[in-house]
């Protein structure tokens, strides 16, 4: 009962949705939106206007992570 | 423990996640970027060559480079990977919350498994369809399409996996958890298969196929003359698979690292958890 993995189970109780609500939307938006950048933005659509500073920066990583790319 | 607690946990392994990926791009998808950008030039530089020998006017100076090259393969690449890092972090510690206590699985077992279900979908059924490319493969034109056609295939996979759990859960209690996960398996390949042979291989979308007539991929063919001597080679087609299996095998890495270091992470806050509630003074400091 003093290992680590039955302490671990005896915790591992639901979190109620109620009070956790805010805090995962928060996490699903940031989440989507840093996705979003790195992969998306400033090249098929824009949401920082018409300059690809951001995309030259992430120019390998967006390649190597299997996002479209020019 | 609240939800507060797990994204916290999701940005910190995410970001370790990021940086451990960056060390791995940096040795191996470095070199395949670089023969890739090389051999664009050369291309770039036979095209031109052949439009002036048929007369046309060359179209004016280079790229105007934004970013420098330097910068792109060390800084720019670690952004990047750190910053995907803590989206998917933040995303796997969002899923982790709504299945922590309600599946019978240890704390970072289950990391492992929502992060494995987070690589299958979001990264590695859509490679099977639209793998990842290093530049010059790729062509301007498509990139709208591009891009819309792999966001379907993330969203259709996640869908599906959603819809195997479903079927899964639904048989569990008549054929037992192991055929369950069969069937569940079966039903997420079958629907990706569906999926993958409706949506259109890149290299038949209409700009390419006019050009080039119907391929599977836009990976560059050999450049021709008028009288049909190859004076350019089609893309290398070993660069092409080791930036592919480099990419995979990031991905891999970078989810992995995720799941290990998230599942980590909460047990330990979960055992020091137990501690404070035996000692109510220590958890009120």
């Amino acid at each position: 009962m003093t290992t680590a993995g039955a302490v671990a189970r005896a915790k591992a109780t639901a979190v109620p949705a109620s009070e956790t609500l805010p805090w995962l939307i928060s996490a699903v938006l940031v989440g989507l939106a840093l996705y979003y950048v790195v992969g998306i933005d400033q090249g098929a659509v824009s949401v920082f206007g018409d300059t690809t500073v951001l995309h030259e920066l992430v120019h390998d990583a967006r390649h190597f992570l299997g996002f479209p790319c020019h | 423990m609240e939800a507060r607690s797990f994204v916290l946990r999701g940005v910190i392994a995410g970001a370790v996640a990021g940086l451990v990926a960056w060390v791995f791009a940096l040795l191996f998808a470095e070199p395949q970027v670089e023969a890739a950008i090389a051999y664009e030039e050369g291309r770039g530089e036979a095209e031109e060559a052949l439009a002036t020998a048929a007369g046309a006017v060359p179209a004016g100076g280079a790229e105007e480079e934004v970013v420098s090259r330097g910068v792109q393969a060390t800084i720019g690449l670690g952004v990047g990977m750190v910053a995907i890092g803590i989206a998917l972090g933040l995303l796997v510690a969002v899923a982790y919350t709504l299945l922590h206590g309600r599946v019978a699985l240890r704390p970072r077992v289950l990391a492992l498994v929502v992060a494995g279900a987070g690589f299958l979908t979001i990264y590695a059924t859509p490679f099977v369809e639209y793998p990842a490319s290093p530049p010059a493969v790729g062509s301007d034109e498509t990139i709208g399409d591009r891009t819309a056609l792999y966001l379907v295939m993330v969203i259709g996979s996640l869908l599906f996996l959603a819809a195997a759990v479903a079927v899964a859960r639904q048989v569990r209690g008549r054929i037992g958890t192991w055929n369950a996960v069969l069937v569940g398996g079966v039903v997420y390949v079958a629907l990706s298969a569906v999926l993958m042979s409706v949506l259109p291989g890149l290299g038949e979308l209409t700009i390419n196929a006019v050009e080039n007539g119907p391929r599977v991929s836009e990976t560059p063919l050999p450049l021709r003359d008028a009288a049909g001597t190859i004076i350019y080679p089609g893309f290398d087609a070993d660069v092409l698979y080791h930036f592919r299996v480099a990419s995979f095998a990031a991905q891999a890495l970078l989810w992995g690292v995720l799941g290990l270091v998230f599942g980590a992470l909460v047990e330990r806050r979960l055992a020091k958890g137990e501690v404070g509630e035996r000692t109510p003074e220590a958890s009120a400091a």
